[in-house]
């Protein structure tokens, strides 16, 4: 028999940015808070210490940080008339989990989205006319706006310390920021990262083609900073080991590092770690969340009533507990009913490797997570897709995180992938090859979606989440023309050898492209297509909001954090002066 | 494939003994890279017929030549036989419940074998196959070990359920990894692959030199077992 515990006033599922930054704002309201964490408890120290933290093999290629799959996996296809089979290791994406979640290992590329964004689907049908859009695509609005979510970013980023130089400050061109960037009302925290060589040579080579250059915003900070909070962080001393890795200098903005030491201070919150939430309880009506059901590391199982659930536990784990506790329906793309799944969507990620000559030597291994160099030139809609036949674009960065040798040793193409040829281009192509990435939107479509899978299951017994996912024919389109673009400032850098090579389709999950996994609990105004207001609360549940990059309709060019930041404070905001004084739906 | 000019010599001590690595038979700086030899670590996973193929194909993989040792002199086959040893050699960090089946290559790895009983059912179906020739395949000349490695690559071949390409990619990659990562795993030995392409390793502060652009940087790469004394004081010396 399940243990029931006392009623609390809000149960947050997974304590990642999302759920700790909640958490702590409900409890410093003089609610009680439980946070339930599956994983282990983690601190920057002992945890996150050099030199034992600088494990390639551990972090990198075995993936010590993220979600155990042995426990919980997923399943994948391409498309929905084929079987989908697990992924028996993580290679694609890298689902975290412990305290902090994501927020722990990745890489603090701080990004806002565009005022065109967050009206997708009105923006480009002004401009361009319904005629542009492929007729599987399903793009849309999301309800609320960039103007309505600017102070939520700038606060978030006070949080965060990002660090960047502002390219519009309330509509006033900037000299020496992004002149693309949606207006910001401040200045950022801090100032930028320190140029990397590879950035400074793109730079020069942008500047030449007509192009607007800039160091990307960063939470790896660059100067001693205290937050709103009270906590301080160091600055990055670029150490290369960023992305799948804790930070052992609190640089890294990380829940550890900006607002957990707050938030176990308070005697209104209590972390159980090691609790795995199996499922949110509705009562009789199905309307209305009672608390949710977990299972302790001693396999005990627990009700913990609640009066208000949050779910906070990473895009594609978020859409799986809703599908789990039958909250909304299921998305169906025969039919095109149901909510809950739809528009999953991923990022277009390519890469174009320059190969420089040998006597430059790039000293790639100095990086920080959020190093670059980049242009905003052809992101989203910054360019006129009018005469091109497809939407959306990417930013282009160039720049290293790491040059960890086991996933970085990049070779020419015609190189052999073994023997002595082998090695000696690894040799010599080391410090002398910048790679350029290109981070694409990613354009919701009728058949890629969320589900859950009728064969394979967890340690617990439950449904594993099934993936159904394709490139659309858009983004690899998107993709062919921005790369190319990209390749041509690569040729304008003296490369050797440029590698021309936009994304090509079929989705795999072999190799590691992004964890950038978005929608499938989508965000907009029309329950018939959103499975949360825009508030972040269920339509069908309103006792249970759901936070999280799921909620994005469709993807950006940029890296998703910097808006999650935006959705949690909305969130947050809505909750304390709107739904706390009066229960009930938002909208 | 071309070859060092003491190739044959090596090819030949491999042939009548693995009980110890003779730098002496390396060419050029490679054996002050490799320090002073150890007898050769103990088996804990690999069989001795195992390790004699394992030897031989990581040797062809990454090959010495006149500066570098190759994968076979960095220890390779240890790193892969600590490797198989352990939790990811058991599978422990795989999802391993069925039914398995046969997939799509955008699917990804779907054989129910654990890593290490994928080497051991390959090996062992390679290792048969030479014994109807008349030399095993750590005893063929050096372009016929890589013609059969291709062959392997390919997946021409059927390693009793296992397609030979999926068996040469898990041994790349394995050989890889065992080439690059920290010496703490058992290959790298004294950091030669680290040395041969310039990573300075486990320990880095890098905040005063990031911006010096096109600093030829030397250092001697630190490993995670270093002491941590030893890495502060570096970096300490790089800050002047």
């Amino acid at each position: 028999m399940p243990q029931k515990l006392k009623e609390v006033d809000v149960v947050v599922i997974g304590v990642g940015f999302a759920g700790s930054i909640l958490a702590k704002e409900l409890a410093a309201s003089g609610l009680t808070v439980v946070g339930l964490e599956r994983g282990h408890g983690r601190h920057s120290v002992p945890d996150f210490q050099a030199p034992a933290i600088h494990d390639e093999l551990k972090y990198s290629i075995r993936k010590g940080m993220m979600q155990d799959v042995t426990r919980e996996a997923m399943t994948f296809r391409n498309h929905h008339r084929e079987v989908a089979l697990p992924m028996r290791q993580w290679e694609a994406f890298l689902p975290g989990t412990g305290l902090g979640g994501c927020g722990v290992h990745w890489n603090g590329q701080a990004w806002r989205y565009q005022e065109a964004d967050f009206i997708y689907k009105t923006h480009i049908e002004q401009r361009y006319g319904k005629k542009i859009l492929d007729p599987d695509l399903r793009i849309q609005d999301w309800g609320v706006t960039y103007q309505e979510l600017e102070p939520y970013y700038d606060r978030f980023e006070r949080l965060l310390g990002v660090c960047g130089k502002a390219g519009n400050l309330n509509g006033k061109i900037e000299p020496g920021g992004n002149p693309l960037e949606a207006p910001r009302s401040r200045e950022y925290p801090n100032p930028p990262m320190k140029e990397q060589y590879s950035g400074a040579l793109f730079r020069k080579a942008a500047l030449e083609l007509g192009y607007h250059p800039f160091l990307q915003p960063s939470a790896n900070s660059t100067r001693p900073y205290t937050n709103p909070e009270g906590l301080t962080l160091n600055p990055c001393v670029y150490c290369g080991f960023c992305e799948r890795y804790g930070c052992e200098h609190f640089a890294k903005a990380s829940p550890q590092t900006v607002i957990l030491p707050v938030l176990m201070k308070n005697p209104n919150f209590e972390l159980r770690t090691e609790s795995q939430v199996l499922r949110i309880n509705l009562d009789s009506t199905g309307k209305k969340a009672t608390g949710v059901s977990y299972m302790d590391a001693q396999g005990r199982e627990f009700e913990q009533p609640a009066d208000l659930v949050l779910l906070t536990a990473f895009a594609l784990n978020d859409v799986r507990m809703l599908l789990l506790s039958g909250i909304g329906k299921p998305y169906d793309p025969t039919t095109e009913t149901g909510v809950v799944g739809r528009n999953y969507a991923y990022q277009t990620q390519s890469y174009v490797p320059t190969f420089l000559g040998e006597d430059v030597h790039l000293n790639s291994y100095m990086a920080g997570g959020a190093s670059g160099t980049v242009i905003d030139d052809f992101s989203v809609d910054n360019f006129d897709h009018g005469s091109l036949g497809f939407i959306g674009g990417c930013y282009v960065l160039c720049g290293s995180t790491n040059a960890r040798p086991v996933e970085f040793h990049p070779t020419p193409p015609g190189t052999p992938r073994w023997g002595k040829k082998w090695k000696d281009a690894v040799r010599r192509h080391y410090n002398h090859t910048a790679i350029f990435n290109l981070s694409g939107t990613s354009t919701a479509i009728r058949g890629n979606y969320l589900d859950l899978d009728p064969t394979y299951r967890d340690a617990w017994g439950l449904p594993l989440l099934r993936i159904t996912f394709d490139f659309p024919d858009n983004d690899l389109r998107m993709s062919r023309f921005v790369t190319h673009k990209a390749s041509e400032i690569a040729r304008r850098m003296g490369a050797k050898t440029v590698v021309d090579s936009p994304r090509t389709g079929p989705f795999t999950t072999t190799s590691y492209q992004s964890t950038h996994n978005t929608g499938g609990a989508v965000i907009g105004a029309d329950p018939s297509t959103s499975v949360v207001n825009r508030y972040c609360q269920s339509w069908e549940v309103p006792n249970v909001f759901v936070v999280g990059a799921c909620n994005y309709p469709q993807n950006s060019s940029y890296n998703p954090t910097g808006t999650l930041g935006a959705l949690i404070y909305w969130t947050a905001d809505a909750l304390k002066t709107r739904y706390l004084k009066r229960p009930g739906p938002l909208v | 494939m071309s070859e060092g000019p003491n190739s044959n010599s090596r090819r030949s001590f491999l042939r009548s003994s693995l009980v110890l690595i003779s730098t002496a038979t390396l060419a050029g700086e490679a054996p002050a890279l490799l320090g002073n030899q150890r007898p050769e670590e103990p088996l804990r996973f690999l069989n001795e017929s195992e390790r004699r193929f394992l030897f031989a194909a990581v040797d062809r993989l990454i090959p010495a030549d006149e500066r570098w040792p190759g994968a076979a002199e960095a220890d390779v086959v240890n790193y892969i036989d600590l490797q198989m040893a352990g939790a990811w050699g058991r599978g422990e960090m795989l999802y391993r419940h069925g039914p398995f089946r046969k997939g799509t290559p955008m699917q990804g790895f779907q054989l129910e074998y654990t890593p290490a009983e994928l080497f051991r059912r390959s090996i062992l179906a390679i290792n048969a196959h030479f014994t109807s020739q008349t030399k095993s395949f750590d005893q063929l000349p050096s372009e016929e070990k890589d013609a059969y490695l291709s062959s392997l690559e390919k997946g021409d071949i059927d390693l009793d359920g296992v397609p030979s390409n999926t068996f040469f990619d898990f041994l790349l990659q394995h050989t890889v990894e065992g080439f690059f990562s920290d010496p703490i795993y058992g290959g790298n030995k004294n950091k030669i692959a680290w040395k041969m392409i310039g990573f300075p390793g486990a320990y880095a502060d890098y905040y005063d030199l990031i911006d010096k652009h096109g600093l030829e940087f030397h250092r001697e790469p630190l490993s995670i077992a270093d002491r941590t004394s030893h890495h502060s004081m570096i970096s300490g010396t790089e800050r002047k």
